[in-house]
C-alpha cells in the first residue's frame, strides 16, 4: 500500500498546471512561510495512476450491490451529473449578477416547487448542505417558533429510541434536551409513553416514517394529534422518503417541518460520504423562519418572470444562513434533472419497486430460515434481520456476516442499527436492482450461513478477497486505530 | 420504466414469493386516508428532452469574466482532477463504514488529511466539513468545548467574511456562546493589535484570525496569536488554502502557533458552481484531537499485520454518542476532498506557490490599472494579498450591474454588509486572468463611469 507521498521526489514539478514562477517582493517576510508546504512532488501520470488504482479499491453502486439500510444506494443516473456539469452552471460565481443567474435560479425555484408538492408543505428552502443540516434547520425553526410566541419553557424534544443518531445530536446542539420514546413489540411508537411524555415542555417530536425499523408508523395521525394538542410541532426526518414519495405526503401526516435527503430519494451520488443536500419544507407556522437564501419569483410587466434570492432583508425572522452562499447548488441541480426525468408517475413507481424489492428479499430470506425482526409486518423500502440465532448457535455475528458478504461481491447492509434489535442487519435493496441481483444476495447469505456452521473461522476472519484475494487488507483493527491515532502520513513510518 | 429493471415476469414471480396480489397491496399498512392523489409535477422527460432543457438553462455564455472573490475564487482546475474524481467508484460509494470495501476512499481521505495538516501546519486534520463558514462555526464550538469552565466568549474581528459571521451566529446561537465582534481599524482594514487591550482579562475562549482577511489584507497574525496566548485564549486561524502556498501557516504564527485552522476548500479543485458544493477544512493541534468534529480516517493493521485505513475516533460522533456528540455532522463533503487531494498532488508545493504568487501579482496589477481611473481610490492601507477593496466615484450597485451586462463580473458590493464602506467594491484577479482581461476590465469600467446616470 503505497501512498502518494511515497512516490514524491524533490525537484519533480508539473509545470503544465500552474502559471510561471515569480518572485514576491511586495510582502514582508513575516507573512511568508519559511519552507514550502509538504505536498507530494509527483508527475501527472503518477497522480492519475495512483488515484485510479485507489478508486479500484472501492465498492460502489456502479460496481457492486450496495444494500446499505437507511442510505438508499440506488443508481445515480449519469445524465444528472453531465447536465449539472455544464459550464454555464459550473463557472458561475455565487455572487455574480442576478441576471447571469436566471437559468440556475429558475431551475432551483422549480425544484422548490416540486419539493413542496412532494412533501405537501407550504414553503421550501434548499440551503441546508446535508440531511443533518436540514435537521438542524428544522429543529432551529421549531425552537424559533416557540420563542417568538414567548413559549420559553418548551425545551424538550421527543425522539423515538429507534431514531437516527443525528436526531438527538441535532436536538442537543439546538439547546434542547432529548426525551426518548420507546417502541412497542410491533415496531410502532408506544402511544401511551408518548401521551405521558407530551406536555407543556414539549418543543416537538422528531420522527422518521417509515421508521428505521423498516415499517410504516401506522399511528402517525394519533401521534400528530397528541403532540399538537400538547403544543408541540412535528419534524419529519426524510431519510426514508424513498419508500413512500408520491403515495403519502409528510404534510398530510401532520408534520410541520421536513427535510429531504436528495442524495437518497433523488438519486444524487453519495460521493464517498458527500456532498449531499438537505432541503427543508415547512408548514404555515414555520414559514417565516426558513433558512436563507430562498429563491423567490416575481412576475414582470412584460409577462416574464424574474428569479432572485431572498435574504434576511426579505425574511427578517429567518433562522439565518447556514452556508456562506446558496448551499450545494450542484447537488440540487442533479436532483432537479432526476425529478424532471421521472415525473409524478415515476416517483410513485420508485416507491412501488423499492417496496417490492425489499418485501421480496425479506420473503426469500425468511423462507431460507433467517430471522426477520417484524415478520408480521410489511417491509417498506427496507427491513430488519436479527442474526441473534446465528450468533448464539454458530458464534458468527452480524459483523461477521457483513464482512463475509464483501467476499461475495455485496457491500454490507447496515449493522447494529437500530440498536433495539440484537445483532441487527438493516437491508435496503432500492428499486434500481434487478431480481437476479437480489437472488444472488440471498444465495450469498445462505452460503455464508452454511460456512458459519462448517467453518466459522472462515467467516469470523472475513473478508478474504477484497478487492482481490491476497491484495486487500483483511479485517482491520478498529480498536488499535482509536487507541493510537495515526492520522497523517509521516516520513519513515509504516508504509 | 426509467431506471427500474423489472420485467412483467419478474414482478409476477416476486409478488408470488411475497404472497401479495399486486403492488398496491404492499402499502396496505398505510392508513387509507393518508394516500395522496396523483402529484402535480412536470411531466416526465426523456434524456434528450431534459438535455435540451438544461442546456437552455445553463446558457451558452452567461457568466462573463470573473473578478469576484469574496470567499470563492476562479482557479484553473487541471483536467485530470475531475476525470479521476468523477470515476463511478469514487462518486457512487457511500461513507466508508465497511473499511475493507472502501480502502480507496479511505486512503484518499488519509492523504487529504495529511495535505491539509501540512498546509496549515497543524498536527491533524479531519476529512472535511460542509463549507468554510460552517467549518468556522464548528471550530468556534470546538474551541469553547476545549476551553470548558474558562468562559464561553468568542472574539471575531469584523474583517472576517460577513456571511461567515452570520453562519456562525445561526449555528452556535443555541450553545450559550457569547460572540463578540472586534471592529477592524478603518484606516488599515485589519485588526489593530492595540485594540485588543480592551478585551484583556475578559475570559475570551478563542480569537479568530482571518489570514488574509475578507478585504484581502494580511493581519498581524503573529502579534494577535501572542496576545491570545497571554490571555489563555485559543487561536482559530481562518485561512485560504491557495494563499498557504506562500503564506505562513497558522501552525507557525507567533511564538506557539494557532490551535485550530479552518477555511474554505473551494480554491482546491471545486468549481464556483453558483455556491457549491464546496468543502470546509478543519485541523488542530494534537491536544485538541478528541474535540475535533467530523469524520477522521486513521491507519491501522489487519490481523496479518498488513496496514489499512479505517474511520476512527468515532466515539465523538453522532451515530455513537447521539445527544452527547461533538457535532451533529454525519457526512463530510467526500468527493470534493477527493478532488482536492488530486488537485494538490498535481500542483505540488511549487505549483501551489506559483498560483498564489500569480493571484497576488495579478491583483496588484489590477489595482494599479483601476487606480489610474479618475475617482477610483483604495479604501485601506494594509498590505494586500490577493483581493483589493476600492472606492468608486459612483454608487457601486448600478456600476456593477452595468459591468455585468458588458461581460465583466466586477466584484462584490461592500455596502451589502458594511454600510460605512459606501461605493466600495471588493475585487480580485486570480491566476486565470490575463493582462488583456485586466485591461478590458479597466477600459469597461472607465466607459461605465463616464456614461451619464451610471
Amino acid at each position: 500500500m503505497t501512498t502518494i507521498f511515497d512516490a514524491s521526489r524533490p525537484g519533480r514539478v508539473n509545470a503544465q498546471h500552474a502559471p510561471e514562477a515569480q518572485a514576491i517582493t511586495t510582502l514582508e517576510n513575516q507573512f511568508l512561510r519559511a519552507s514550502p508546504p509538504p505536498l507530494p512532488q509527483v508527475s501527472e501520470l503518477q497522480v492519475v495512476r495512483h488515484f485510479t488504482r485507489l478508486s479500484q479499491r472501492n465498492f460502489s453502486v456502479d460496481t457492486h450491490f450496495y444494500p446499505l439500510g437507511s442510505c438508499t444506494m440506488k443508481y445515480n443516473p449519469r445524465v444528472c451529473h453531465t447536465l449539472a456539469s455544464l459550464s454555464g452552471f459550473l463557472d458561475r460565481h455565487p455572487l455574480a449578477s442576478e441576471e447571469s443567474g436566471q437559468g440556475v435560479l429558475r431551475t432551483l425555484h422549480e425544484l422548490q416547487e416540486m419539493l413542496k408538492e412532494i412533501s405537501g408543505m407550504r414553503a421550501v428552502s434548499l440551503v441546508p448542505m446535508a440531511g443533518a443540516q436540514g435537521e438542524f434547520a428544522g429543529v432551529a425553526m421549531i425552537r424559533a417558533y416557540h420563542l417568538a410566541r414567548g413559549d420559553h419553557q418548551r425545551t424538550e424534544m421527543l425522539i423515538p429510541d429507534a431514531a437516527h443518531g443525528t436526531n438527538p445530536a441535532t436536538a442537543a446542539i439546538c439547546g434542547l434536551t432529548v426525551r426518548e420514546i420507546p417502541t412497542n413489540a410491533h415496531g410502532d411508537v408506544d402511544l401511551d409513553a408518548l401521551r405521558a411524555a407530551a406536555g407543556p415542555h414539549t418543543a416537538g417530536l422528531m420522527l422518521t416514517n417509515p421508521s428505521t425499523l423498516g415499517v410504516f408508523e401506522r399511528q402517525i395521525l394519533q401521534m400528530a394529534r397528541i403532540v399538537h394538542d400538547a403544543g408541540g410541532l412535528l419534524y419529519y426526518d426524510g431519510a426514508n422518503l424513498n419508500a413512500v414519495a408520491g403515495r403519502v405526503r409528510p404534510g398530510d401526516m401532520g408534520f410541520d417541518a421536513v427535510h429531504f435527503n436528495v442524495h437518497k430519494t433523488f438519486a444524487t451520488p453519495h460521493g464517498g460520504g458527500g456532498p449531499g443536500a438537505g432541503p427543508v419544507g415547512v408548514g404555515e407556522r414555520l414559514e417565516p423562519f426558513l433558512p436563507v437564501p430562498v429563491v423567490g419569483r416575481r412576475l414582470l410587466d412584460n409577462g416574464g418572470e424574474w428569479f432572485f434570492q431572498m435574504t434576511q432583508q426579505e425574511l427578517p425572522d429567518s433562522i439565518g444562513p447556514m452556508a456562506a452562499f446558496a448551499g450545494n447548488v450542484g447537488v440540487l441541480l442533479r436532483a432537479h434533472v432526476y425529478l424532471r426525468m421521472i415525473g409524478a408517475e415515476g416517483l410513485s413507481r420508485i416507491a412501488d419497486f423499492a417496496t417490492l424489492n425489499a418485501n421480496y428479499l425479506m420473503a426469500r430470506l425468511a423462507a431460507a430460515g433467517f430471522t426477520v425482526a417484524f415478520p408480521e409486518r410489511r417491509a417498506t423500502h427496507e427491513f430488519l434481520l436479527s442474526m441473534q440465532f446465528e450468533a448464539k448457535n454458530f458464534g458468527v455475528t452480524a459483523l461477521d456476516f457483513a464482512k463475509r458478504l464483501l467476499d461475495y461481491n455485496c457491500y454490507a447492509p447496515t449493522i447494529y442499527f437500530p440498536a433495539l434489535i440484537p445483532e441487527s442487519m438493516l437491508i435496503e435493496p432500492t428499486e434500481t436492482e434487478s431480481k437476479e441481483t437480489l437472488d444472488h444476495f440471498v444465495e450469498a447469505m445462505i452460503a455464508i450461513r452454511q460456512e458459519a456452521q462448517n467453518d466459522p473461522h472462515r467467516v469470523r476472519t472475513a473478508p478474504h478477497a477484497v478487492p482481490v484475494p491476497g491484495k486487500g487488507p483483511g479485517r482491520l483493527d478498529a480498536t488499535r486505530a482509536a487507541r493510537k491515532p495515526d492520522l497523517i502520513w509521516k516520513e519513515n513510518t509504516v508504509s | 420504466m426509467p431506471f427500474i429493471p423489472h420485467t412483467p415476469a419478474d414482478i409476477a414471480a416476486m409478488l408470488l414469493q411475497i404472497g401479495a396480489p399486486n403492488l398496491d397491496s404492499l402499502f396496505d399498512e398505510i392508513p387509507a386516508e393518508l394516500r395522496c392523489p396523483p402529484l402535480r409535477l412536470p411531466p416526465a422527460m426523456n434524456e434528450m428532452a431534459v438535455t435540451r432543457l438544461m442546456r437552455e438553462r445553463a446558457g451558452s455564455k452567461p457568466n462573463g469574466l470573473c473578478f469576484i472573490g469574496a470567499g470563492a475564487y476562479e482557479h484553473h482546475i487541471p483536467a485530470a482532477v475531475w476525470e479521476i474524481a468523477a470515476r463511478g467508484e469514487f462518486l457512487t460509494a457511500y461513507t466508508p463504514y465497511q473499511a475493507e470495501a472502501s480502502q480507496g476512499t479511505l486512503q484518499v481521505l488519509f492523504e487529504f488529511q495529511t495535505m491539509m495538516a501540512g498546509l496549515t501546519g497543524m498536527d491533524a486534520a479531519n476529512a472535511s466539513m460542509y463549507d468554510g463558514a460552517s467549518a468556522l462555526a464548528e471550530a468556534a464550538l470546538m474551541a469553547v468545548r476545549a476551553h470548558e469552565g474558562k468562559g464561553r466568549k468568542l472574539l471575531i474581528p469584523t474583517s472576517v467574511h460577513p456571511l461567515y459571521r452570520r453562519v456562525v451566529h445561526t449555528l452556535t446561537r443555541h450553545q450559550e456562546i457569547e460572540v463578540i465582534e472586534l471592529p477592524f481599524d478603518p484606516v488599515e482594514g485589519r485588526v489593530s493589535p492595540s485594540a485588543l487591550n480592551h478585551y484583556r482579562g475578559r475570559g475570551i475562549a478563542a480569537l479568530v484570525i482571518p489570514q488574509p482577511n475578507f478585504f484581502g489584507i494580511l493581519e498581524e497574525a503573529d502579534e494577535l496569536t501572542n496576545w491570545a496566548r497571554r490571555e489563555g485564549a485559543l487561536v482559530i486561524g481562518l485561512v485560504n488554502p491557495v494563499a498557504l502556498g506562500l503564506l505562513a501557516p497558522p501552525g507557525d504564527w507567533g511564538d506557539t502557533g494557532a490551535d485550530i485552522a479552518c477555511g474554505e476548500g473551494q480554491p482546491l479543485g471545486a468549481p464556483l458552481a453558483s455556491g457549491g458544493p464546496y468543502f470546509g477544512f478543519l485541523g488542530c493541534r494534537q491536544e485538541l484531537l478528541r474535540q475535533m468534529p467530523g469524520r477522521i480516517v486513521g491507519r491501522t493493521l489487519d490481523a496479518a499485520g498488513a496496514p489499512g485505513f479505517i474511520l476512527t475516533l468515532q466515539a465523538r460522533e453522532q451515530h455513537i454518542r447521539r445527544s452527547r456528540a461533538t457535532s451533529n455532522i454525519c457526512t463530510n463533503q467526500g468527493i470534493m476532498t477527493i478532488a482536492a487531494a488530486i488537485h494538490l498532488s498535481l500542483l505540488g508545493p511549487d505549483g501551489l506557490a506559483r498560483v498564489a504568487a500569480a493571484c497576488h501579482a495579478n491583483t496588484l496589477a489590477l489595482t494599479d490599472r483601476l487606480l489610474e481611473i479618475p475617482g477610483v481610490t483604495r479604501i485601506f492601507t494594509g498590505p494586500v494579498f490577493h483581493e483589493i477593496a476600492l472606492r468608486l466615484p459612483k454608487p457601486s450597485r448600478p456600476v456593477l450591474s452595468q459591468l455585468a451586462r458588458l461581460g465583466i463580473q466586477g466584484g462584490y458590493r461592500l455596502e451589502e454588509h458594511y454600510p460605512k464602506l459606501a461605493k466600495g467594491i471588493l475585487t480580485c484577479a486570480t491566476e486565470t486572468r490575463t493582462r488583456a482581461d485586466i485591461d478590458l476590465y479597466a477600459s469597461t469600467l472607465t466607459w461605465v463611469l463616464n456614461v451619464k446616470d451610471a
